[in-house]
């Protein structure tokens, strides 16, 4: 099949940037859609071009590297699906594929389709774990954690840190990315002992990484490649609201 | 004087693991280690290079002790280490399901199920420690699958008869690599980490022969800078990619081990490779990686391929009297479920015959329909439905309809820097952890290990032994400008320069493919003598042309995907010679190894106990220079060494 791409080219991150089109003759059905750029770049480097940058490991859905927005959509036009998942067979012969960016404040372009993503890790640094050293551990069945407890844990837990949630949102949030992390420890027995400073501190620590707050338009459950559930952003609202309205905090 | 004509040079011992009953080895190392006063960690730095399960959980107890900790990893967050793929689930010896389970139990299968190529002191405590880990993840709050009473779920894996793999649906990797990646950005917090994204570790410093620190290339700027230490810790996983088509993310390389290789570290086993029987089969020229079915799917899907030449039938139109259910036909103890070597060799057997299934003739059927009938859809949807999903969303076909079609590809490399019991290379001061290095699984890996032994060395064993090398040793304070750190960072310049200058006709990829299909044909699931000596030829040309004609685009002070990728083929081309070499000189069969010569009549791996019981550790001694081999004799005081047998 043939594809005419518009792809976004950005030298570093003070070019201005602009979308450039380039088409692939020799694209097939079988092929991811990460396999199709790396098609392009073999002919953009034998012409003497400079291939298109993007980020991109284990391309199997999980590692959360991958990063475009395809025609408008993060991670592309399949629901539940990573950029890396995405198989031309979901696309027809002559049609016009523009590729972007993950955009938003928090997020500055480094080149090309890469993304800085690092505030989600500032975010996790803040509180997203429970503290427990190595070798501190009880035993393992000395706390039963219901199995709905467990589940609804691992739901949250599935997040991969794409970010497509806050490229997704109109109001660049990362609400669901948040949720989903206090959701995974405060279903569990172990996460309780920091749960309320644990929201309090990665609330803040996301609101001065300049993501925006949420408007409750469930774009970023939408996106999700895992189906991050949207009620995860309730619970971040209840938790925060009982940390701080309630004066569990300090 | 040839690549193929080694010498063998005085063997290597391990020192430091203790004699004795081998039930109180890792008491009585962790009673004879020196300690760190604690007051004195932070004053000692270590370098941490990788963020898997070994990298991470290593850096972030180092910090939780009090050492001062500089980590690296080359993608643009520690949380996207490829642990993070691992799919089926990790070995512990908790007994939980009362079924015979024990830590003898856990270190015999894994002796036996590595063929007896593996040091029995560093399997057995890796099955000690297993309990533990268990409960460190668990206190993390890693949400294992449950019972309704709310106790940890457990499932049987390939080579053994007991339940004891703990999961997260079919994402256990991923959820044990963020407890760890919690862990390391609570210490990050902290202020005992410093963490160096989108950076790639390019060269070791040695000072009077110790490991003293590292050169690294900012991926983003393209600043090179070096980073010195007291003790430097290479968890860099493994080297899948020299095939070109593997299991392995993108960006897995061996960079970093073969840096260490070529100061002087030893290379031990590179020929023990893991090819994986549960794979999506190639789908053509373009394919940039294989995904791979969790080995999971196994306890109920069952392998078959028409017993007829030619049927070109829908499966579904094939009675089940014309269908050869290979291995339970073959094995009808383990079934299905046999290890991952024999699974893999029976299906290439198979398809040799041709009666491989699909376009290519390379794939085998992976079929639920029995356990659908059994089990019910749903059943099955809530085991496997989202390695399901994964299945139709890369092939478009729908396995709950039709069967899945597999075929093996390479997964997990055994072999790595050669270490001894307290994880310490042939340089001093120079650790390597995880799949990094040659240590716990011998010539094949048990499923559900690989996450184990991560998280063993990382949280359990690493952060104890690191303390006596920096207790024992005074080092002397090295500066930015030591002739050692200049040279080393001469070198990295150099080599990035030379890559940009050549300006050839070939790109990378191009090269890393030819690459790959050497190693596949040639060093693959059955090699031979004829085979890897054609191989060696070969890669020395490939070699010698990819230093003549690669082609990378732009500059060194930019972000250049193109650069970063040379500079891992160039190394990958130099150990896929010495794998070559390794299976070459290794004249037995035994676990991922297996030379077509050594067989048993039924076609079996026939392994040569009384002239290969040993580790082949390689030395260094130039590009396309024959290496010199050190052996390290393997002694089974507990596991006596059998023909394995799953039938």
């Amino acid at each position: 099949m043939k594809v005419n791409l518009r792809v976004w080219r950005q030298k570093d991150p003070v070019d201005k940037g602009r979308m450039v089109d380039y088409t692939v003759e020799d694209a097939s059905e079988d092929m991811s859609f990460l396999e199709l750029i790396d098609v392009l770049n073999e002919k953009l480097i034998l012409s003497g071009e400079e291939p298109v940058a993007f980020d991109h490991d284990c391309r199997e859905g999980i590692c959360g590297m991958c990063s475009m927005v395809i025609d408008g959509q993060p991670h592309g036009p399949e629901r539940s699906t990573t950029t890396c998942q995405l198989h031309m067979r979901k696309f027809n012969d002559g049609d016009t594929i523009t590729v972007e960016p993950f955009r938003a404040g928090a997020f500055p372009v480094i080149k090309d389709l890469v993304v800085d993503r690092g505030a989600f890790d500032k975010i996790i640094q803040a509180g997203g774990y429970i503290s427990a050293n190595t070798g501190s551990a009880p035993e393992a069945h000395s706390t039963p954690v219901p199995k709905a407890a467990a589940e609804r844990s691992f739901s949250a837990a599935a997040c991969i840190g794409c970010g497509a949630c806050v490229a997704a949102c109109p109001n660049g949030s990362a609400s669901l990315f948040l949720g989903a992390k206090l959701t995974h420890l405060g279903e569990m027995p172990q996460g309780q002992p920091e749960r309320w400073e644990r929201v309090v501190n990665m609330v803040e620590t996301h609101d001065d990484a300049g993501f925006g707050g949420c408007t409750n338009t469930g774009a970023c459950a939408t996106a999700c490649p895992k189906e991050i559930p949207l009620d995860v952003i309730s619970q971040l609202n209840h938790d925060y609201l009982k940390a701080t309205v309630g004066g569990r905090k300090k | 004087m040839s690549y193929s004509d080694y010498t063998v040079g005085a063997p290597v011992v391990d020192k430091a693991a203790p004699d004795g009953p081998i039930e109180t080895r890792w008491e009585r190392r962790k009673f004879g280690v020196k300690l760190v006063n604690p007051a004195n960690k932070r004053k000692v730095k270590i370098i941490v290079v990788g963020t898997g399960l070994a990298g991470g959980a290593a850096a972030a107890t180092l910090g939780e002790a009090g050492y001062h900790v500089t980590s690296f990893c080359y993608q643009d967050s520690p949380r996207r280490a490829h642990s993070i793929a691992a799919q089926g689930g990790i070995n512990a010896a908790k007994n939980y399901r009362n079924d015979g389970d024990s830590v003898y139990r856990l270190f015999y299968d894994t002796v036996k199920g590595g063929d007896f190529r593996a040091r029995e002191s560093n399997v057995h405590r890796l099955a000690e420690i297993s309990r533990q880990i268990i409960d460190q993840c668990v206190a993390q709050g890693v949400p294992f699958a449950r019972e309704y009473g709310g106790l940890l779920d457990t499932r049987s894996f390939g080579g053994v008869q007991v339940s004891r793999t703990f999961y997260a649906r079919g994402q256990t990797g991923q959820q044990l690599l963020l407890g760890a990646y919690q862990a390391l950005e609570r210490q990050i917090h902290a202020g005992t980490v410093n963490m160096y994204q989108r950076h790639e570790m390019l060269e070791l410093i040695l000072v009077e022969g110790r490991a003293r620190g590292v050169v690294v290339r900012d991926m983003v700027t393209g600043e090179i800078s070096s980073h010195l230490a007291d003790a430097v810790v290479l968890a860099t996983g493994g080297y899948g990619n020299v095939f070109y088509l593997s299991t392995n993310a993108k960006g897995c390389n061996v960079t970093a081990n073969w840096r260490a290789h070529r100061k002087g570290a030893l290379f031990a086993n590179p020929c023990f490779t893991q090819i994986h029987p549960t794979c999506i089969p190639v789908s053509g020229d373009h394919q940039s990686k294989l995904t791979l079915m969790s080995e999971s799917l196994r306890n109920d899907g069952r392998v078959w391929v028409p017993k007829q030449l030619g049927d070109t039938r829908k499966p579904k139109d094939i009675p089940h009297s014309e269908r050869d259910y290979f291995l339970e036909r073959k094995y009808p103890s383990f079934g299905n479920l046999v290890p991952r070597d024999i699974a893999s060799r029976a299906a290439k057997e198979v398809c040799d015959e041709k009666r491989g299934v699909g376009p290519s003739g390379l794939g085998v059927y992976l079929d639920f329909d029995d356990a659908i009938q059994r089990l019910g859809r749903k059943a099955v949807e809530a085991k496997y439905g989202n390695l399901f999903e994964m299945y139709e969303r890369i092939t478009g076909e729908d396995p709950y309809e039709m069967p899945m079609r597999i075929f093996p590809a390479v997964h997990y490399t055994m072999g790595g820097l050669w270490v001894d019991y307290d994880l310490q290379s042939t340089i001093p001061g120079l650790y390597v952890a995880g799949e990094a290095n040659f240590s716990d699984h011998g010539a094949n890996r048990l499923g559900a290990s690989a996450l184990m032994q991560g998280l063993s060395d990382g949280y359990f064993v690493l952060p104890v032994t690191i303390g006596d090398y920096l207790a024992s040793n005074k080092l002397p304070e090295v500066g930015p400008d030591a002739p050692e750190v200049v040279e080393a960072e001469a070198a990295v310049q150099g080599r990035i320069e030379k890559l940009l200058s050549i300006n050839g006709n070939r790109t990378v990829d191009s090269f890393h493919r030819e690459l790959g299909h050497i190693m596949w044909d040639y060093c693959g699931m059955e090699r031979t003598e004829e085979g890897l000596l054609k191989a060696i030829d070969l890669l020395a040309e490939l070699r010698r042309e990819f230093w003549n004609n690669v082609k990378v685009p732009g500059t060194g002070a930019e972000l250049n995907q193109s650069l970063e990728k040379a500079g891992r083929v160039a190394d990958f081309i130099e150990l896929g010679e010495l794998m070559c070499l390794d299976a070459l000189h290794r004249r037995e069969s035994c676990g991922g190894h297996f030379r077509a010569e050594s067989q048993t009549e039924d076609g079996e791996a026939q392994r040569d106990d009384e002239n290969f019981a040993y580790a082949g550790a390689w030395e260094y001694t130039g590009a396309g220079s024959a290496p010199v081999l050190h052996k390290e004799e393997l002694n089974f005081e507990y596991v006596h060494p059998t023909q394995r047998s799953y039938k």
